[in-house]
């Protein structure tokens, strides 16, 4: 075994068999670090990467540095107001030009040489730049950039690839998704980042993250505590029917992208009250924010947008968790068996007071570092890769719901993951060889109808 | 935040003592004690560990707690189901650099504080500053405010921040 390499045993990695309805995965892929070393490659090569929120850098000479893919990155807005994301590196000799974490620059200068860049990544000016001769030109030393650099809807994304299709392409049926969330911003001026981000870690392999940020299964073992809090301060008969409830489902939305799509089992800021919250002047408060949605949006849709939940997963790292607050979660392996994730809140953009206190204490319970139920999240999953030690040569079980229309308690979100993983895996093209993927008929078929079919029940 | 200058003797030896008693106590995982030492209108709150300074109403802090909320937080860690801290894992704080001053009726307290977690064979070292506002009660001092500045630029390889600071 020892002589085959691993790039000729990535077919056995992920093993689906329709016809027994079976679906597999060789823990070796959590575990080794061959693996990991080739996903740097064939994935965070060849995808588009979330780097940052257009409210981040609102204002020229706005700036911040971003970890992508491995890469240092500054995300700018120069004086044009126009977007650049910059390789966080020197072209003289390569340090690092920038070294803070945000913050508003007219340029940023390496401090070795003192090479000067505009927000551009334009070359200004140098020391003695007689010294290289008359025909020095300042034109081929501009900062590098990523190959691309695209935006959805506020969502700024890098490919490292030059050839990989467009991001609104590459979004397939994620676009819907990310349209209900940013959509909760409308005449409030849009979506921002709250102030201030949670930054930590988990001793575990990256996609054990991506399976259970979207894992519905594990939500009432693991989280009990939470849900105990809650019903300690309230009746919660009516978050726990929405649990159970049929529209509670979990789609494939091409591409690796996926997502849990259900009645929401939890108080929401905007807007599903629970006595967990306040008082009564705060339940007329919630209502009135849902009122203030109607009249944007309608009823059909503002009960979607308030009172339905989405673990919405942009392959191949990125949720758009809207769930007790509404954040985004990025994942960057660091290695085979650890991971840095970071979460920012996102609200409208005038919200303040109350209301925007409320939403952040939503957050908090359940989600980050310090809530009621992130940490036990972390746990299980250093929990599996310990586990991991004995038993990589066998397989994780992701099989559950391929007998039917895949519920949010299911696993069909996860094999969307699954599949383009391994499918991109085993291809070492380019990312436009992609095909618009997804072996499971039922489950694609199922998802196309999401735009047209408004979710049912759990709107009381 | 103004550093202070001057501290008054007698109330810093009061302080200390109120604060090796917390850190006593949380380190021997007697929480409801711990809760006895808080007003009912506390606060506990963890700021983002990159804006430190921001308004906690405004910000995407660690923790933010109401004494209600600290209470919900014990009884998790109290039942076997807080999976990261079943069993609890072993702490032990250093509390120092203490300076207390008195300021519009309430007690302003500031300390460093060291926190080491063990569990599993890992150590995870949590450092930063207590500012405390403090109530003088006829039990004594009362904790109304505690705002932990954590140092930490990423909760890493700590992962989570499960056990009170």
């Amino acid at each position: 075994m020892s002589s085959v390499s691993i790039h000729d045993r990535i077919d056995e990695m992920v093993i689906e068999d329709p016809q027994a309805r079976t679906f597999r995965v060789l823990r070796e892929s959590l575990v080794s670090e061959s693996i990991y070393a080739m996903e740097r490659e064939r994935i965070f090569e060849r995808c588009w990467l979330y780097a940052g929120h257009d409210s981040e850098i609102p204002e020229p000479g706005d700036y911040v540095r971003r970890d992508v893919g491995g890469k240092p990155i500054i995300l700018s807005r120069d004086k044009q107001g126009t977007v650049n994301a910059l390789f966080n590196s020197c072209t003289h000799r390569g340090a690092r030009v920038c070294r803070q974490d945000q913050g508003n620059a007219t340029s940023f200068q390496c401090f070795y040489h003192a090479w000067t860049f505009g927000l551009d990544g334009a070359l200004r000016g140098l020391p003695d730049e007689e010294g290289y001769g008359p025909d020095f030109d300042r034109s081929r030393f501009a900062l590098h950039r990523p190959a691309r650099l695209e935006q959805y809807r506020g969502f700024w994304f890098i490919a490292y690839d030059p050839e990989i299709e467009s991001l609104s392409d590459y979004l397939a049926g994620a676009k819907e998704y990310i349209d209900v969330v940013v959509d909760q911003g409308v005449g409030h001026g849009g979506m921002r980042i709250v102030t201030g981000s949670q930054p930590y870690s988990c001793g575990a392999n990256w996609k054990l993250m991506v399976e259970n940020s979207m894992d519905g299964y594990h939500g009432v073992p693991v989280h009990q505590t939470y849900f105990e809090f809650i019903a300690n301060r309230g009746d919660v008969s009516g978050l726990v029917k929405n649990l159970q409830a049929d529209a509670a489902r979990g789609y494939s939305l091409g591409n690796g992208h996926a997502v849990v799509d259900y009645p929401a089992p939890f108080p929401r800021p905007v807007a599903q009250y629970h006595p967990v919250m306040g008082g009564e002047e705060v339940e007329a408060d919630v209502n009135a924010a849902f009122d203030d949605l109607v009249v944007h949006h309608g009823e059909t849709r503002a009960t979607r947008l308030a009172k339905t939940c989405r673990n919405l997963f942009l392959y191949p790292n990125t949720l758009l968790l809207d769930v007790s607050g509404l954040t985004i979660r990025t994942i960057w392996p660091t290695a085979a068996d650890h991971m840095n994730v970071t979460a920012w809140a996102l609200a409208p953009a005038d919200e303040d007071g109350p209301r925007l206190k409320r939403r952040l204490e939503g957050f908090n319970l359940f989600l980050g570092p310090g809530g009621l139920a992130t940490p036990d999240d972390i746990e299980a999953l250093e929990a599996c890769q310990e586990g991991y030690a004995a038993t990589a040569h066998t397989y994780s079980d992701i099989s559950r719901g391929m007998h039917r229309d895949p519920k949010t308690t299911d696993e069909a979100q996860m094999r969307a993951f699954w599949r383009e993983w391994h499918a991109q895996m085993r291809s070492a093209g380019h990312a436009t060889q992609r095909e618009l993927r997804d072996a499971e008929p039922d489950e694609w078929t199922t998802s196309r109808h999401v735009g047209v079919t408004e979710p049912a029940g759990g709107q009381a | 935040m103004t550093a202070v200058a001057t501290t008054d003797v007698g109330l810093r030896g009061r302080v200390e003592d109120l604060l090796f008693h917390e850190a006593d106590l949380l380190d021997s995982w007697q929480l409801d004690d711990w809760l006895t030492l808080f007003t009912p209108d506390a606060r506990y709150v963890v700021p983002p560990m990159d804006h430190p300074e921001a308004d906690p109403d405004r910000s995407l802090t660690l923790i933010d707690d109401s004494f209600d909320r600290m209470n919900g937080r014990v009884t998790r860690l109290k039942s076997r189901r807080a999976h990261r801290e079943f069993p609890w894992s072993t702490t032990r704080r250093v509390v120092g650099n203490v300076r207390a001053w008195d300021e519009d009726g309430e007690v302003q307290a500031r300390a460093n504080f060291i926190v080491n977690r063990f569990r599993k064979e890992q150590v995870h070292t949590f450092v930063g500053q207590y500012r405390y506002v403090l109530l003088d009660t006829d039990d004594g001092l009362r904790i109304r405010r505690k705002v932990c500045v954590l140092d930490n630029e990423r909760l890493s390889p700590h992962g989570t921040l499960s056990i009170l600071l």
